[in-house]
């Protein structure tokens, strides 16, 4: 037990305090924040927003607020946490595609930095194919929409697998490459093609009955429930199967990998098309849910499966809580902007933080020193190792 | 560096350079240091050995400031000293030469030296002049010539290892720690740095000699203490002892240095190899047009200085890399330019030299890394998925068969020690199915228990009817297992020798024919095609 304890907090100090430490640094731009809202510094106003954040994402308030004076009040609306808990679900699910699409390229020594331009494609696709299928009944509509963003984003993660594979040009490169090229084509391609005529901006014919299906509350949609089976398929493709295998070998040492008579060729092109395909679903859910493909789509879902990625080590799990985590920010984030009047941009802040800290993992390390000793490099440590190596 | 320095008296009398007393360390499930005393003199070259896993390297961590234990004190010079990590250790005179360098192979001699030591003009620049001249004069002062503007990476092992003995002393270390420093040396290497030490020895400096080359250990050492799980077991002048008593203290059991063999019964050639070819990463060719069989029940050994084209020959041979021209057949069937895959499915068996990199996932567990090359195979894969079942069961034999000392199966490869991690790569490869196996360096960096462990686990595996093909930089090892041997030098096979008769003294002629006296700076490869000996 000591020991399943002390192998969590190995793997889970850096996150937890990456975390804490970004929520404390956001509180202190919160109170600068007060200076001009409140013409006075509001010592108090970092806990009422954060409180907000988690009534907005789950419902649950323990503080009653009264112009500046705060009272310690437990209280839960059951209507309300329903409706927050599913709004935290569907904002969840696809950061945690998004991070799997980052996540799994880690386990393989691979750093997708493609996700945006994936989720741009995935969507794209998706629009594309909903619309076609729109008249069509809705289950076959749904699947074949959802497929097509999945494939989308597969082969938007095959092309820089493939030049890594045959040509050694490095994926960050490429994929940050690519993310300019599917989002300048995608809106060219919009505007002049696909446009339809009505609406007063720019977008792709409605995909009907492709739309995506609400299963529960007000948007608690298919697409939670793909996402959850997802992450269990993916944690037994890992870690239960001969392939899963391949890949971890292949991102813990390349050379052993060759020697042990994998190919390591055919396992970068695999996975950069496996961790395109997540992301190319996430961008489709997105699109589903909204029925159209607007010419300006600006999502950061595909860059926030990095901090997803990182601040869930890499594992399935640790993923899925990682963008539960940004998911009830995100979910949460109005409440706290119509009630402590904080923007709604301190999210994106905070997120950025944690990217900050877990980034400066080796000084997060070395203040816990006395802590925890040494771990050996985890998935982490494949970031920087690749990084700059052009090998196969 | 230029007060006059001449060789204390190194008697029992004499304040100790060094002395560490009562040191214990224990980590999780080991006590890797128990009360161990030992101390070193000015001018003194202190061996200490042990086995794999004995406590030397937690030892030297100690010492170097990387480890702090758990109790015991270590004296300098007669006062007690609390060493608090390498950068203390340096400024306190004690350097260590690790057993893989610690070099930037694409920086020069002089560079690699100051680099964390720069010697400057003024605040902003570097002094290179000084520099250089500092190194030059260091490095007659101890008997060798170096060109400080030279690449680390043209040169040889042997050289490498020389430019991290300047850079201890250049940081002015006066207690030198070598930890292996002959195992990735030549015979003619080793005697080489024997004579550097032996100079800086009389120059007053200390020296703790790590190694477990027993007569090694003999030539070069002025004491010898030997420690066994984490104890001292003995400390012993060379002059009252020899291998099989220094054997006895480090295993605790009587060792046999030379494995028994019977006589091979060789049948027809399992591995056929004709007009070989193979470049080298910078497409050289280093392989020039090499020949010969491998037959079932026979140990075809091959001898050679490192760097003549061995390393290539194994990869061109185990898939590793494709070779230029040439062929291979295994078991009558052409197999030139297959992968390792297609390899390992007709039999073939690679224990790699360099288990780091090749033949292991350090971070992975050991059960995991006992199935690397099998791991799609059955048992070890049932429908879909891994059988985990399957997999703890081979480890837990494979750990008790080959004894590979962990706390248990679970424990990341990292964790163990040389030998034990050599054990473990052994144990996957000797246990399947084979025909033709390959072991490239199958014992480097591991002690006499381990070896002999080993030897018999070949010689076993040839009465079992495999080709075996062993490719070693230790001559010894070549001679003692091999039924034929063939040396190679600069890509090329010299001679063929039958292995119980051959003489040593030939073979290691054959290895350096045509050297000519040791130039100031080899290049890592000679030039392929001169003055080769006609075998």
């Amino acid at each position: 037990m000591r020991a399943a304890v002390a192998r969590f907090w190995a793997l889970a100090a850096v996150p937890i305090i990456s975390i804490v430490l970004a929520l404390l640094l956001g509180s202190v731009l919160i109170i600068a924040s007060s200076l001009v809202t409140d013409k006075s510094l509001n010592l108090l106003l970092p806990i009422v927003a954060y409180e907000n954040l988690l009534q907005g994402a789950t419902g649950l308030s323990f503080l009653d607020v009264v112009g500046r004076t705060v009272t310690i009040n437990f209280s839960i609306d059951p209507d309300q946490a329903a409706r927050a808990l599913t709004s935290t679900m569907a904002a969840t699910s696809p950061l945690v595609l998004s991070g799997l699409a980052v996540g799994i390229g880690f386990k393989a020594g691979l750093f997708n930095i493609g996700g945006t331009g994936q989720v741009l494609v995935g969507g794209f696709m998706a629009a594309l194919a909903g619309a076609a299928v729109a008249q069509q009944p809705a289950p076959v509509a749904v699947a074949i929409a959802i497929l097509a963003g999945a494939l989308g984003g597969a082969l938007y993660g095959f092309i820089p697998g493939a030049l890594k594979a045959f040509t050694g040009a490095h994926e960050v490169v490429s994929t940050i490459m690519l993310n300019s090229l599917a989002a300048f084509a995608i809106v060219g391609l919009v505007n002049d093609i696909f446009k339809i005529t009505g609406p007063s901006f720019a977008r792709t014919a409605d995909v009907g009955n492709a739309a995506m299906p609400i299963l529960f509350g007000r948007n608690g949609n298919l697409g939670i429930l793909i996402t959850l089976v997802l992450v269990v398929l993916t944690w037994v493709l890992i870690y239960r199967t001969p392939l899963g295998f391949e890949i971890r070998t292949v991102g813990a040492n390349p050379s052993a990998a060759r020697y042990a008579g994998m190919s390591p060729r055919r396992l970068i092109i695999l996975v950069m098309s496996l961790c395109g395909m997540f992301a190319g679903l996430a961008g489709a859910f997105e699109i589903l849910s909204l029925g159209y493909y607007p010419a300006i789509f600006g999502t950061g879902i595909g860059f926030a499966g990095i901090t997803v990625a990182l601040l869930g080590r890499a594992h399935p799990v640790g993923i899925l809580l990682a963008a539960l985590l940004l998911g009830a920010m995100r979910a949460g984030a109005p409440a706290m902007q119509i009630t402590a009047k904080i923007p709604i941009e301190i999210i994106d802040v905070i997120q950025g933080l944690i990217l900050l800290f877990l980034a400066a993992e080796s000084v997060i390390r070395h203040l816990l020193r006395s802590r925890t000793e040494r771990v050996t490099p985890g998935e982490i440590g494949t970031v920087s190792r690749t990084y700059g190596e052009t090998t196969v | 560096m230029t007060e006059p320095l001449t060789a204390p008296p190194t008697t029992p009398e004499t304040v100790p350079a060094l002395e560490m007393r009562g040191i214990s360390k224990r980590y999780p499930g080991v006590v890797a240091n128990d009360g161990i005393d030992i101390d070193v003199r000015p001018g003194e070259i202190h061996a200490l050995l042990g086995e794999n896993g004995a406590g030397k390297t937690t030892l030297m961590n100690i010492l170097y400031g990387l480890a702090t234990p758990d109790s015991g004190e270590i004296l300098l010079d007669g006062e007690v000293v609390g060493i608090d990590g390498p950068a203390d250790a340096i400024k306190r005179g004690i350097s260590m030469v690790h057993q893989h360098f610690m070099l930037v192979p694409v920086m020069s001699v002089a560079d690699n030296i100051l680099l964390g030591a720069e010697t400057m003009a003024n605040a902003v620049f570097l002094d290179e002049t000084e520099a250089h001249r500092r190194i030059v004069e260091l490095g007659k002062r101890f008997g060798f010539e170096i060109d400080p503007e030279v690449k680390v990476g043209t040169l040889s092992v042997g050289w490498q290892q020389r430019v991290e003995i300047l850079k201890a002393l250049y940081r002015q270390a006066r207690i030198l720690v070598l930890d292996e420093p002959t195992a990735v040396l030549t015979p003619q290497e080793t005697k080489e740095i024997f004579v550097v030490l032996r100079r800086l020895a009389t120059e007053g400096h200390s020296i703790i000699f790590i190694s477990h080359k027993l007569n090694e250990v003999l030539e070069i050492a002025d004491r010898i203490t030997v420690i066994r799980r984490g104890k001292v077991v003995g400390t012993r002048l060379p002059a009252e002892t020899d291998e099989d008593d220094l054997a006895a203290l480090m295993v605790g059991r009587n060792v046999q240095l030379v494995v028994d063999r019977g006589e091979s019964h060789p049948a027809g050639p399992t591995l056929i190899v004709s007009d070989l070819k193979v470049d080298d990463d910078r497409g050289q060719q280093t392989v020039n047009g090499v020949s010969f069989e491998v037959r079932a029940g026979e140990i075809l050994g091959v001898a050679g200085v490192a760097g003549n084209g061995q390393e290539e020959l194994v990869e061109a041979l185990t898939g590793l890399r494709r070779p230029k021209s040439g062929s291979v057949s295994l078991g009558g069937r052409d197999v030139t330019g297959s992968g390792p895959r297609e390899l390992q499915r007709r039999g073939m068996s690679f224990v790699p030299g360099d288990r780091q990199r090749f033949g292991l996932v350090m971070s992975f567990p050991i059960s995991d890394n006992l199935v690397l090359t099998q791991y799609d195979e059955a048992p070890y894969v049932k429908g879909l998925f891994r059988n985990d079942a399957a997999i703890a069961t081979w480890a837990k034999r494979a750990i008790a068969e080959y004894d590979i000392r962990t706390p248990s199966a679970v424990v990341p490869a990292s964790t163990l020690s040389g030998g034990n991690q050599q054990k473990a790569v052994v144990a996957r490869e000797f246990s399947r199915k084979l025909s033709v196996l390959v072991l490239d360096q199958p014992t480097r960096g591991l002690d006499v228990g381990s070896i002999e462990f080993i030897h018999r686990q070949v010689v076993a595996k040839r009465d079992e009817g495999a080709a075996i093909l062993l490719v070693s930089a230790e001559l010894d090892e070549v001679l003692e297992l091999s039924d034929r041997v063939v040396v190679m030098y600069r890509g090329e096979i010299v001679a063929l020798v039958d292995g119980p008769t051959a003489e040593r003294e030939n073979v290691g002629l054959l290895m350096a024919a045509g050297r000519r006296a040791i130039p100031a700076i080899e290049t890592a490869v000679p030039p392929a095609g001169q003055d080769a000996v006609p075998g």
